[in-house]
């Protein structure tokens, strides 16, 4: 049977198993009282029954459709031929492919020997068994569930407490998913970047000064042995980080500076709602500006002053990437600004002091660490943002600090990498996952800097 | 004593009246540099805007040349008394080119003939065998037949490239503009609203392509998204608020949550290309993974804007409801949540529209194929509008420029009503 049918008759078995249990908690209290005599309303009941009919059975079923893929190859792959057995792991996969295409009806047998048709009848046979059986012992355990559950009800039983207690668990592991992600992040990410650094030492890829991942993906190819330094990347991403940082921060600044201290109400209520569509707008976007408006422009703008620019120049993505973050720095700095109190700016007018003398000597020197904090944040923002940078710089990894040259960064080298075709055993395809690492983890110190900061200059002012 | 002190006090005064008028001047200076700062903002916006719109709007005209056809069953290449699947497979393609010689009989190099026919875009004879399945009685007759342009024609009769420019460094050629100026002159151009491109999918031919697929495949996505993101995201919020001890496990479930809204749209995708894709075996290319990956990068700000709204609602509320005997459990989803549900659902949909912006994880899981069919499930392959632009972007010919800036037209429209949206609950919330 279809997954989707197996799990639309357990939920009917969950609906029948509220109405049971619904029904047995009137039964139960028949001489005592009615539902009077219940410790719970009868709906509560019914929810334990639902919930116990529904929780171990949904569980089976998980671990089944997990499990089924591998469980059924490791049973075809222990009847292969005994000269396939001795195949190496990737033969061996091939093999088996074969076989299920074939048995799913995607390609005809002309391609296979007699022992993979044998298997493949053999292989729909198991299929079909194992979804027979997956419906069996999903409904099974369903039903043994509800029973169990509809056996315990008495007057007595604190069936509402028994719901909640159950509820309160999965809000629990709800919210416990952040860590799971987190978790599977690293490991996913740092299990393969292990496989990639046991291809390439990890000193030649941190501190390797030339990056160009083509290698030859068949041992027979003729191709460059393909080199994977990181530094051209880290200084490429580092320079169209500081342009875009040139833009958003005096740009961001200035106009929290502006709206906070000097702007009327009516003024800042009308501005600052139109500043952050710049924040709504798609990446992709930004990206397709860059690459078609603002590269060419700034081109031509080079060349009629005689300067060389590349059409895909650091300077065009780093600029566009810095209006993106411009409402960034602005909404940070204006929190921060706000959080400055009011005594410090009275006392300085007080003394005679201009506005802008006030703002220059007293607020942003008060504000200092936050705002130190909020640009940390922009930076990790520019940092990890692909799609401007992988529509709009280049491809090819150059070491140079000249933003009118095109480099490339760590976000487009990963893009360029998993798009198309993978290979999982090709340093070039975990290379893709190595840079992730990297990546992760400095926005994450990034992040964890700036927080701790942008929190003990809040925590000075409270 | 008393006169040196006035004396000495007359000189500082004097040494400020002094720097007063430079003060001041700095003063209006700085001032000056904030509303440049929020002015430079405008510009970038206002100038980010327009470029989309001056580019995007063409596109949703489509010019249509009309030419006398001539659907004989010679020229279609059909026997007398053709079947459904005979018309279906006639040679309309050669009827079109036949019909355009006979408009311009002096025509006759191989070369001139070629760009005669890419006046016409290649779809035409698709449309003119629609045209004929539909309507039976044109066969045997010549009949005056509007015909979808070339995008490259329609980019000359929409004025986007004049004759003016040098022939080599445009796609229509010099022959062509003759042809067409007569054209126009004769009354045989004509433009139309473009409704293919919202009724199909992705194509190699920019007058032929759409955004259907893409629309349907981000419907798909968000569904997914919303499905697992907002129930998830609530109970996340509804825990930490209402139930949470206060202890490391809840320290660390926090610090996760805001660390997770800060990690790279990207490095989701890696997640989700290693663990759903390469683990767990899900098809590539579908909603069903765009949808998870999407969710997880937009749980945390769900979560975020959820626990904010439950925190504001008054606790009165809640000593209330625990007055009367009612559980915590009851006491949040009878009496707590319902109160919160406007901010709960502003936070959602403003979570909904970045997932629909995002694009950059999608591209980690393979949804950038080239799709023509509508998607009918969440596991069918698909791709979503903002990938859509991506591989329209990429593409060279000026008829994709415009789709791209027009599909961004679209999209900036959905993005549009949503926060419309989410700010019109904001309002009524805060009424009560």
């Amino acid at each position: 049977m279809e997954t989707m049918t197996v799990f639309l008759v357990l939920i009917l078995l969950t609906v029948i198993s509220f109405f049971m249990g619904r029904k047995r908690s009137h039964t139960v209290t028949v001489g005592l009282g009615g539902a009077r005599s219940l410790h719970s309303l009868p709906k509560h009941y019914g929810y334990m029954a639902a919930l116990w009919a529904l929780l171990p059975a949904l569980l089976v079923l998980v671990i089944w459709l997990v499990a089924e893929n591998s469980i059924l190859a490791s049973m075809i792959v222990a009847e292969m031929p005994a000269q396939v057995q001795l195949l190496s792991e990737n033969q061996q996969g091939l093999y088996f492919n074969q076989i299920v295409s074939f048995a799913r009806g995607a390609t005809d047998a002309s391609m296979l020997d007699e022992a993979q048709i044998q298997a493949a009848t053999h292989y729909q046979a198991l299929v079909a068994s194992s979804s027979n059986m997956k419906a069996l012992l999903v409904s099974l355990v369903a039903v043994v569930g509800a029973l169990l559950a509809l056996q315990r009800i008495r007057p007595a039983l604190r069936a509402r407490n028994h719901v909640e207690g159950i509820l309160k668990w999965f809000l629990f592991s709800c919210s416990f998913l952040a860590v799971i992600t987190t978790l599977g992040i690293v490991l996913s990410v740092l299990f393969e970047a292990i496989r990639f650094f046991h291809a390439i030492p990890i000193m030649d890829f941190l501190f390797g000064l030339e990056w160009s991942p083509q290698m030859a993906i068949r041992a027979d190819q003729v191709a460059a042995s393909g080199s994977f330094g990181f530094v051209p990347l880290f200084v490429g991403t580092m320079l169209i980080s500081t342009v875009a940082m040139f833009i958003a921060v005096p740009v961001g600044l200035m106009s929290a500076i502006y709206l906070s201290e000097y702007a009327t109400r009516r003024f800042r209520s009308i501005t600052k709602p139109v500043l952050e569509i710049l924040a709504g707008v798609p990446t992709v976007v930004y990206g397709f500006f860059a690459a078609l408006t603002v590269a060419p422009f700034i081109r031509g703008l080079g060349e009629s002053i005689g300067l060389h620019v590349a059409s895909e120049s650091a300077l065009a993505a780093g600029l566009v990437m810095g209006i993106m973050i411009i409402p960034f720095v602005m909404s940070l700095s204006d929190d921060i600004i706000n959080a400055v109190p009011d005594t410090l700016r009275e006392a300085s007018l007080g003394m005679g002091a201009t506005m802008s003398e006030t703002i220059r000597h007293v607020l942003l020197p008060a504000a200092l660490p936050g705002i130190v904090g909020g640009i940390l944040l922009a930076v990790s923002r520019a940092i990890g943002e692909t799609m401007i940078v992988v529509m709009a710089a280049g491809l090819s990894a150059k070491l140079t600090i000249n933003p009118l040259e095109a480099v490339t960064t760590i976000t487009v080298q990963i893009v360029t990498l998993l798009v198309g075709d993978q290979e999982f055993d090709n340093p070039k395809t975990l290379a893709a996952f190595a840079l992730g690492l990297v990546l992760f983890f400095v926005t994450l110190l990034l992040n964890v800097i700036a927080l701790y900061v942008v929190r003990k200059y809040r925590e000075q002012y409270e | 004593m008393n006169n040196m002190s006035n004396q000495h006090s007359s000189k500082t005064t004097a040494a400020i009246r002094a720097s007063l008028k430079k003060r001041y001047r700095r003063e209006r200076r700085f001032r000056w540099y904030g509303r440049l700062a929020v002015l430079t903002g405008f510009v970038f916006l206002f100038i980010l805007l327009a470029d989309i719109i001056s580019k995007g709007t063409p596109a949703f005209t489509q010019h249509y040349i009309q030419v006398s056809v001539n659907l004989d069953a010679a020229s279609l290449d059909l026997p007398s008394d053709p079947s459904r699947e005979q018309l279906y497979s006639a040679d309309y393609l050669g009827a079109i080119k036949s019909s355009l010689r006979a408009m311009f009989p002096e025509v006759t190099g191989r070369k001139e003939k070629r760009l005669l026919y890419r006046l016409v875009s290649v779809g035409a004879e698709y449309d003119l065998r629609d045209m004929v399945l539909e309507n039976p009685e044109l066969l045997g007759h010549t009949s005056e037949i509007w015909l979808r342009a070339h995008a490259e024609a329609g980019s000359y009769l929409k004025g986007q490239v004049g004759s003016d420019s040098l022939e080599a460094d445009r796609k229509v050629k010099d022959l062509q503009i003759v042809w067409l100026d007569q054209l126009e002159a004769e009354g045989r151009t004509e433009s139309r609203f473009n409704t293919t491109f919202f009724t199909q999918g992705d194509s190699r031919e920019p007058e032929m392509a759409g955004i259907r697929v893409a629309l349907y495949g981000s419907f798909f996505t968000l569904l997914v998204t919303f499905a697992i993101a907002f129930p998830i995201g609530v109970s996340a919020a509804v825990y930490l608020e209402e139930f949470a001890p206060r202890n490391r496990l809840t320290d660390l479930i926090e610090i996760n949550i805001n660390n997770l809204a800060a990690v790279p749209s990207i490095v989701f995708g890696l997640l989700g290309l290693a663990v759903f894709i390469n683990f767990f075996e899900l098809p590539r290319s579908a909603p069903l993974v765009g949808g998870i990956v999407l969710s997880l990068m937009t749980l945390p700000t769900i979560i975020i804007t959820s626990r904010a709204s439950i925190q504001a609602v008054s606790p009165s509320i809640r000593q209330a409801a625990l007055g009367v005997g009612a559980s915590k459990l009851q006491t949040v989803l009878h009496h707590v949540l319902p109160v919160a549900m406007p901010g709960i659902l502003t936070g959602s949909i403003i979570g909904m529209a970045q997932a629909l912006g995002e694009s950059a994880p999608l591209l980690m899981i393979g949804m950038v194929a080239f799709i023509m069919d509508v998607p009918h499930g969440v596991t069918d392959p698909a791709t979503v509008l903002p990938v859509q632009i991506f591989l329209w972007a990429d593409s060279p010919e000026r008829g994709f420029t415009e789709k791209t800036s027009a599909a961004i037209m679209v999209l900036m429209g959905f993005l549009i009503l949503m926060n419309a949206l989410a700010v019109y609950l904001r309002k009524r919330f805060e009424l009560k």
